[in-house]
This record gives C-alpha cells, sequence and structure tokens, in this order.
C-alpha cells in the first residue's frame, strides 16, 4: 500500500487515500468500518423487503404482488437478514473491538480479513440479483427446503453459489478471530480476564467453522439432486427429503445462536458500564455461553416436530431443547443482579441493553413453550413462531447491535451522537417493534399459518396493527443511519477517551484515544 | 414503558379476548380430547411464563427505579455470589422438569394411532388435497372454492369481507364420523405439505414419498377449518382444509351418496376407486366405472360441454402454475399461449399431461379422470389464445395412454 507523503511528519501510518484505501485495506478497524457499513446497507434493503411483505398483509386480498414474488421476497429478506446484516454487523464489531479489547495491535490475519470482507458484497449483489432471473428468486423460504426449492428456476444455482461464498467468508472470518484472541492477547490478559464479548465471539465463532460447513455441504446436494441426476433428497429415487431438513437445521440451529451469543456479549459490556459496577458472575457468563453452544448442536430436529420423527425422538429433542432455558435464564438472572444495587444512568445504550433483557426474554418465553413438542404441534410454521424468532432476532440482536452501535460509536468517530435524537430513535423503535410483533403471538394461535401473502378475514385487525408497526419500525431507522452519518462527518461534541463516565474501568478500549489513532496497542498495554 | 406492555400483554390479555369475538387471541381447546390435553399444557406452560415473568420483570424494574444514580446511590462492588448461582440454576431446572412430565404423557398420546375404527389417507397437492377413505372405496380432491379463489387474485376487485368464510371454505370438504378414532395417512404427491386443523390439536407434514400418521377422535359435530402450513410454493396460501364432523348415522348417508355416485355432475365430484380395498392413488379409475359417475360430461359430449368441464378443470389444476389466462410463469411454468406442445400433436400434448414434467408438474395420471383430461386438453388447444380447432374425447386420451 502506498503511504503518501503529506502526513510524513506523523509517526504512525495513516490510511490510504481514496477508493483504494478500502479495497486493499488490512486494517482491522477499516475492514469493522467496512463491514459495519455494508450491514446497515443490507438492513435497509432486507428492512424493506419486510415492507413489501407488511404492505401486502396490511388488508386481505392481493393488492400488490404475485403469491410467488411474496414467497421469493419472504425467502430473501431472512437470508439478507441473517447473513448479509447481522452476521456482518457481529463480524464488523469483532474486528473494531476484539483487538483493542484484548490489546493487540491488530487482527492475526490481516490479508485473510480483507478477503472475508470482500467476499461479502460480490455475495449479496449476486443474491440480490437473484430476484431479476427468470423464474424468480427461491421462494422456498431461508431453509431452501426440497423438493420445492428444486423447482426454483435460474436463480437456484446463483442461490446455492451465494450460500457458498458466504459460507467460505464466515468460516475465514471465524478462523481469524479464533486465531487472533488465542494468540494476540496481551500479556497478562489470560482468558478469564477477556471482556464478556470477546469470550462470546470465541465461542460463536467455533461455532460457525462447525456449521458453515455442513450447510454448504446440504446445499450442494441440492445442486447436485438439481443438476447432476442424484436422489439425495428425492424419494423416488432412493431420497429422503426429511435428511435435508436435519442437515439444515445441524447447521440452522447453532446458527440462530451465532445471531444470539455476540449480543449477549455486547449487553454484557454494556449493562456493568451503566450501573457503574462489574459484570455478576463472570465466570458463570462464561459457563452459560459455552453450555448453549454446545447445547446448540444437540436440539436441531425441535425444528421438525411435525415431520414424523419416532415418538421417543420428539421426546429426546424435547427434554434437550427444554434444558437451553437453564443457561439462559443464567445470563438473564446475571443481568439483573448487576444493575442490582448500581448506580444506574439511563444513556442510549443502556436503553436498549435494558429493552434487550426485557424483549429478548419474551422471547425467550414462547421459546420455551415451543420447546415442549405436543404444544410445538400446534405452535409450528404459524405467526406464533414468526412472533418467537423476530421478538429473539430484531429485539434480541439488532436491539444489540444497535445497542454495540450507541456505545462505541462515539470511541469509532471521537463524536458524540446527539442523545436527543437517539432517545427518539429508541422509543419509536421500542414501541414499534411491540406493535409490528406482540400481535403476532395472537395470530399464531389463532391459527394463521407462516409464510401465506393472503389470510382469513379474522386475521386482519392483528395484521393490520403488525404492518402499521413495521413501517414505523422501519422509516425509525432513518434516524440511525441519520445518526451514523453525522457522527462520521464529525459533528457533534467531542468525545473523551473515557466516552462513559468510569468505563475506563470496564474495558481496555476507553484507555485508547477517541477516535482511536489508525495503529492501536503497537506496544502492548499492561494488565495487571 | 415496555414493561408494563408485556405484563400486560402476559396477563391481562386473556381476560380482554373474551370482548372480542370476532378474532381469538389464544390457542383453541379444540374437539377432542388429545387437543383439550394440548391446550391445557400450552395454559401451564404459559402460566409458568407469566409467574416467572412477573418476578424477572418486577426484580428488573424495582432495581430500574431504585439503583439509579440519580437518586444519589454509591454503587456496591459485589459481583458474584455461589450459592444464588446453584439456586438459579437448580431451581429453572426443577421448573422444567415439572413440565416436562405432563408433556412426556400427552406426546406419548399423540403418538398412539392403535386402535382406529378407520383409516383416511391425505396426500398433499399443489394445491390441493385429496382424501381417500381407504376401507370404504371413497376418494376425492379438496380445492379452495371458486369463490375465495376469484376474490384471491391479483386486484380481483371483489371485497374478501363478501366472501363466506374467505380463503377457508373448500369444494369438497372431509367428512367424518363423530366419536370414531380416526387414523389419517399423510404423504404429499410433489412437495412437502402441512395439515393443520387447529380444532383436531395438531398439524402434520405430508412428505412425498413416505407416510407419517396421526389420528384424532372428535367429540363434537361441526366444520372445522384449517389451512397448509409448509411452504409449498405459489398458492401455498390457497389450499385450506375443511372437516366436516357428523353423528355416525349422518355420516353413513353421506358415505352412501358418495359410493353411490348420485353427486351432480361436476369436474371434480368424488371418483370412486375402482377396486375397494386398494390403495386409489395407485390405481387408475377404470373407464367402466367412469360412465356412471359424470352424466354431465359424458365422454362423447359435444365441445362446449369439453369447453365448460375444460376451463373448470383448468382453473382448478392448471391455472396456479400456467395462470389463469395461460401466460405462465416465465423461467418456471411455460405459457399454454401459443404454447408449441399445445398447437402440436394431440398425444404429446394429452401424454404430457398424463406423465407430467419432475420436479415441476406432477402426472395426472392418477389426479384427473380421462373425460377430464380430454376436456382440459380441449380447452388449452381452443382457449387461452390458442385456436387449433381439435376436439380431444375421453377415447383418445384412454388410446395414449
Amino acid at each position: 500500500m502506498s503511504v503518501t507523503a503529506i502526513h510524513d511528519d506523523h509517526h504512525d501510518h495513516g490510511p490510504a487515500k481514496g477508493l483504494m484505501r478500502w479495497v486493499t485495506t488490512t486494517n482491522h478497524k477499516d475492514i469493522g468500518t467496512l463491514y459495519l457499513m455494508t450491514a446497515l446497507i443490507m438492513f435497509m434493503v432486507g428492512g424493506a423487503m419486510a415492507l413489501l411483505i407488511r404492505a401486502e398483509l396490511f388488508e386481505p386480498g392481493m393488492q400488490f404482488m404475485d403469491p410467488l414474488f411474496f414467497n421469493s421476497i419472504t425467502t430473501l429478506h431472512a437470508l439478507i437478514m441473517v447473513f448479509g446484516a447481522v452476521m456482518p454487523a457481529f463480524a464488523g464489531l469483532a474486528n473494531w473491538m476484539i483487538p483493542m479489547m484484548i490489546g493487540s495491535p491488530d487482527m492475526a490475519l490481516p490479508r485473510l480479513n480483507n478477503w472475508s470482507f470482500w467476499l461479502l458484497p460480490f455475495a449479496a449483489v449476486m443474491l440480490i440479483s437473484t430476484l431479476f432471473m427468470e423464474g424468480g428468486a427461491a421462494a422456498a423460504g431461508w431453509t431452501l427446503y426440497p423438493p420445492l426449492v428444486l423447482q426454483t428456476g435460474a436463480a437456484l444455482p446463483f442461490t446455492i453459489f451465494t450460500v457458498h461464498i458466504l459460507g467460505i467468508s464466515s468460516i475465514l472470518a471465524a478462523i481469524n478471530i479464533i486465531v487472533t484472541i488465542l494468540n494476540m492477547r496481551a500479556p497478562g490478559m489470560t482468558l478469564m480476564k477477556m471482556p464478556l464479548f470477546v469470550w462470546t465471539w470465541l465461542i460463536t465463532a467455533f461455532l460457525l467453522i462447525a456449521i458453515m460447513p455442513v450447510f454448504a455441504g446440504a446445499v450442494t446436494m441440492l445442486l447436485t439432486d438439481k443438476f447432476f441426476g442424484t436422489s439425495f433428497f428425492n424419494a423416488a429415487g432412493g431420497g429422503d427429503p426429511v435428511l435435508y431438513q436435519h442437515l439444515f437445521w445441524f447447521f440452522g440451529h447453532p446458527e440462530v445462536y451465532v445471531l444470539i451469543l455476540p449480543s449477549f456479549g455486547i449487553i454484557s459490556q454494556i449493562i456493568p458500564t451503566f450501573a457503574r459496577k462489574p459484570l455478576f458472575g463472570y465466570s458463570s457468563m462464561v459457563y452459560a455461553t459455552a453450555s448453549i453452544g454446545f447445547l446448540s448442536f444437540i436440539v436441531w430436529a425441535h425444528h421438525q416436530y411435525t415431520v414424523g420423527m419416532p415418538v421417543e425422538g420428539e421426546l429426546y429433542f424435547t427434554y434437550a431443547t427444554m434444558l437451553i432455558a437453564v443457561p439462559t435464564g443464567v445470563k438473564v438472572f446475571n443481568w439483573i443482579s448487576t444493575m442490582w444495587k448500581g448506580a444506574i444512568t439511563f444513556e442510549a445504550p443502556m436503553m436498549w441493553a435494558i429493552a434487550f433483557v426485557v424483549l429478548f426474554t419474551m422471547g425467550g418465553f414462547t421459546g420455551l413453550m415451543m420447546s415442549i413438542s405436543p404444544a410445538d404441534l400446534q405452535y409450528h410454521d404459524t405467526y406464533f413462531i414468526v412472533a418467537h424468532f423476530h421478538y429473539v432476532l430484531v429485539s434480541g440482536a439488532v436491539f444489540a447491535i444497535i445497542a454495540a452501535v450507541y456505545y462505541w460509536l462515539p470511541k469509532w468517530t471521537g463524536r458524540m451522537y446527539d442523545e436527543r435524537l437517539a432517545k427518539l430513535h429508541f422509543w419509536l423503535t421500542i414501541i414499534s417493534t411491540n406493535v409490528c410483533f406482540f400481535p403476532q403471538h395472537f395470530l399464531g394461535l389463532a391459527g394463521m399459518p407462516r409464510r401465506i401473502p393472503d389470510y382469513a378475514l379474522q386475521f386482519a385487525e392483528f395484521n393490520a396493527w403488525s404492518s402499521v408497526g413495521a413501517f414505523v419500525f422501519g422509516f425509525a431507522q432513518l434516524i440511525l443511519c441519520y445518526i451514523v452519518i453525522q457522527s462520521l462527518r464529525g459533528e457533534g461534541d467531542r468525545a473523551t477517551d473515557e466516552v462513559w463516565e468510569g468505563a475506563s474501568d470496564h474495558g481496555l478500549e476507553w484507555h485508547l484515544p477517541s477516535p482511536p489513532p489508525y495503529h492501536t496497542w503497537e506496544s502492548a498495554p499492561d494488565i495487571r | 414503558m415496555k414493561i408494563s406492555k408485556t405484563l400486560l400483554a402476559s396477563s391481562g390479555l386473556m381476560a380482554w379476548g373474551q370482548a372480542h369475538a370476532d378474532y381469538t387471541l389464544n390457542l383453541t381447546e379444540g374437539v377432542t380430547e388429545l387437543s383439550r390435553d394440548i391446550h391445557d399444557l400450552h395454559m401451564m406452560i404459559f402460566w409458568i411464563c407469566v409467574v416467572i415473568g412477573v418476578l424477572v420483570y418486577g426484580l428488573l424494574v424495582y432495581s430500574l427505579v431504585n439503583h439509579r444514580k440519580s437518586k444519589g446511590v454509591a454503587p456496591a462492588q459485589f459481583h458474584e455470589n455461589t450459592k444464588l448461582e446453584i439456586l438459579w440454576t437448580v431451581i429453572p431446572f426443577l421448573i422444567l422438569l415439572g413440565m416436562a412430565i405432563p408433556a412426556t404423557r400427552v406426546m406419548i398420546k399423540a403418538y398412539d394411532a392403535s386402535g382406529a375404527d378407520m383409516t383416511i389417507k391425505v396426500t398433499g397437492y399443489q394445491w390441493k388435497w385429496r382424501y381417500e377413505y381407504l376401507d370404504e372405496g371413497v376418494s376425492f380432491f379438496s380445492t379452495l372454492d371458486s369463490k375465495s379463489n376469484q376474490a384471491r387474485q391479483l386486484n380481483s376487485g371483489i371485497n374478501p369481507a363478501s366472501v363466506d368464510n374467505y380463503l377457508l371454505e373448500v369444494d369438497h370438504p372431509l367428512v367424518i364420523p363423530v366419536g370414531k378414532k380416526i387414523r389419517f395417512l399423510f404423504t404429499g404427491a410433489d412437495v412437502i405439505h402441512s395439515w393443520w386443523v387447529p380444532a383436531l390439536g395438531w398439524k402434520k407434514d405430508t412428505i412425498p414419498g413416505f407416510i407419517t400418521d396421526a389420528w384424532a377422535k372428535v367429540e363434537k359435530p361441526g366444520t372445522y377449518r384449517g389451512q397448509c402450513t409448509e411452504l409449498c410454493g405459489r398458492d401455498h396460501g390457497f389450499m385450506p382444509i375443511v372437516v366436516i364432523a357428523k353423528p355416525e348415522a349422518e355420516y353413513k348417508e353421506w358415505l352412501a351418496t358418495q359410493k353411490g355416485g348420485a353427486k351432480s355432475a361436476g369436474s371434480l365430484s368424488p371418483i370412486p376407486a375402482a377396486n375397494a380395498g386398494e390403495e386409489a392413488a395407485e390405481t387408475r379409475p377404470q373407464p367402466a366405472g367412469q360412465a356412471a359417475v359424470t352424466q354431465g360430461a359424458k365422454a362423447e359430449g359435444p365441445k362446449a360441454e369439453l369447453m365448460a368441464l375444460g376451463q373448470k378443470v383448468y382453473e382448478s389444476h392448471c391455472a396456479g402454475c400456467h395462470r389463469t389466462g395461460g401466460e405462465g410463469t416465465p423461467g418456471l411454468f411455460p405459457a399454454i399461449k401459443n404454447s408449441p406442445v399445445v398447437n402440436g400433436p394431440v398425444a404429446a400434448h394429452v401424454g404430457l399431461i398424463l406423465n407430467g414434467k419432475p420436479p415441476l408438474m406432477s402426472s395426472f395420471r392418477t389426479v384427473l379422470k380421462p373425460e377430464e383430461i380430454a376436456a382440459v386438453a380441449t380447452y388449452q388447444r381452443n382457449a387461452l389464445g390458442n385456436s387449433t380447432g381439435d376436439v380431444v374425447q375421453a377415447n383418445d386420451v384412454m388410446a395414449i395412454e
């Protein structure tokens, strides 16, 4: 990389100028920014698709689109939100924060880091481009179940190739994170001193390496079934369509923990800072995260209670799934104990963190209900499920990401965001999230299946509410975009190094200047 | 605040639900012992969650109210308590144990389809259901009723509110006797579907190439509605289920009319299986058995009759993919309009209908009767922008076969 001579008087190497800085960068902060901006863009794209869905569902009857297109955007909404928005956002946070939190100058494998990011925009563009292909995008849901997915037109191989590329990107990022955490910690930063965000990402990275190849394998089998005459999932040729479901959910269930474990880490960073108290039960938090990671591998078929498994299988998966409530409960109890007898203040990151605890717990309750297989014979594939996973993914993962952005944005940019605007964003989002997703519990219990473009009249009221909530939610996120742009442009008050009162007790990143120089911790910090 | 909202939602809404009859907030109790067991299980877990929720959210709110910096409190610095941590690991575990025991009992019951009085085989098709009364030799298809079907077309201009049971009505409901233990067998013809009637308490996937089962013993006569719950393609939202439970005597009467073939003519009138006891799906209805049930559409009928029947068959079985106007879905389902197959030799056209084109189009050999295939072929060749002038007769179809 060329270093322009204009700022030669500086000691550290600044970034290259222009577009090539971002294409060739190996700097963890640059790559973190790239990931986060990509995630924000994809969040808006996936959100626009959600609004199309909710527009069609606003009232009974088909007003805007063909049912096949409805199925396509339902599929793409999920794929984009999971693989394009939430996962890249976590990767961005990991890139920015892990080296700063463990006292490392950068990620261990900077060139790999560049590549794992740059695979992403191409995969995303390819995925979106399938919408314009003959026959439309894949319309079988993000789970891509055969035989239905084999009815996809020209988009099928592109969708599968996208999954492959996204998988490679995730695996490379995961390898980089593991290597960085295990090798690059500053002297004295023992494993059990690491911030919880680092711990949760370490466990998440192991999950990713274990599951992405399974998903890649499963979709490759779809590819050969479609184009090369194999019959992995074709009963007529001796295969089994349910085999795909087992493979998919062996990936899919740990995947949902990939989406939530880093959130747990973020919340465990934020709550102690604003309660001005150390995290309660640090080691039990680490063990709980590890237990959740382990359990995630042995519960997959609870997504398949209705496929006709043997009753012994149903019961095993019921018991195993219920067990997840224990470590998850431990986490919630620990967060509340952290706040207990603290000196709490309510800056935006803390507001989001509290909302996370409350609403994620709601999603946890419905999750517990769904773990009971006989009851799930009713809940399965209804809007009750849709409500559940949006409570854990929107008010869980997405809220945690937004909390993290507010928490660390002043550190990244050196500028305080506009607190009043942030509060407005918070209240609009929190109310609209509940208006959008809470009525979906009722819809599901009353009998509305998921993934339908039109519905019977008794579902009209709650669908209308849900759509109103969705639109308010969607447009409220423009405030977030505005706040981010403001900070990037250097508007707002200067942030101190500590940013938050007393934050220097809560992590190495608060000992660095705001914004941090291009290269940080070139000499390892002294950790007591 | 959001907390009060959540609490209201979890505890107060049950009472609120009584006042609004139009829509329901909670799971139905259903009309079988099993569905009631499942409902009770659901309510038990719900209340356990409410109690835990009140405790957890209560502590959280207390802390947020009382442990604020603005109250001038100094933060405590405690950060662990082994006893507490063991306690909140063990107690939830015990609660889970308390939930697992009744769950196990209900699940074992749900799986015990032994001692059934009768068996009905349900096959999921894109996008209709086929019901076969295996011991009776009665079998028929069930599709979305035409009023809903017209109203649900894009910008149909028909207000869904003007349609009775919009999207929850079918042309041929499944009729079952009350008080009998019925074993349902499920399979899929093309992709995976899922058969769900909430009042029965469960749903079951219909998987191509595999048979799954479930059972129900309905206690109360009535009409129970449900829908397909596994995404199965374009018209997934438009293949409802209607189950009518009748007292034994009325059911027998209904069954007799089905067997007698006294039904009024219609494209989808029940098809009597040729050999009772043999699986109808495997047995092509014999031409001899046909004449009795299809007075309205005789194989040698004039062209106008063939066209009328053909249009009905087309709209029930073909329009889902090839569209009502025959324009098809580019890249997936070819247009009927100006199609080289439709405008080509009759034999190839009928052969395609008979054999299908996996994986996109399943075979219609066992789905449609020869005169229905003849009618739909005639319709396709003389409507939807085509005008070959050909008339295809049932005999031609049988000859091609």
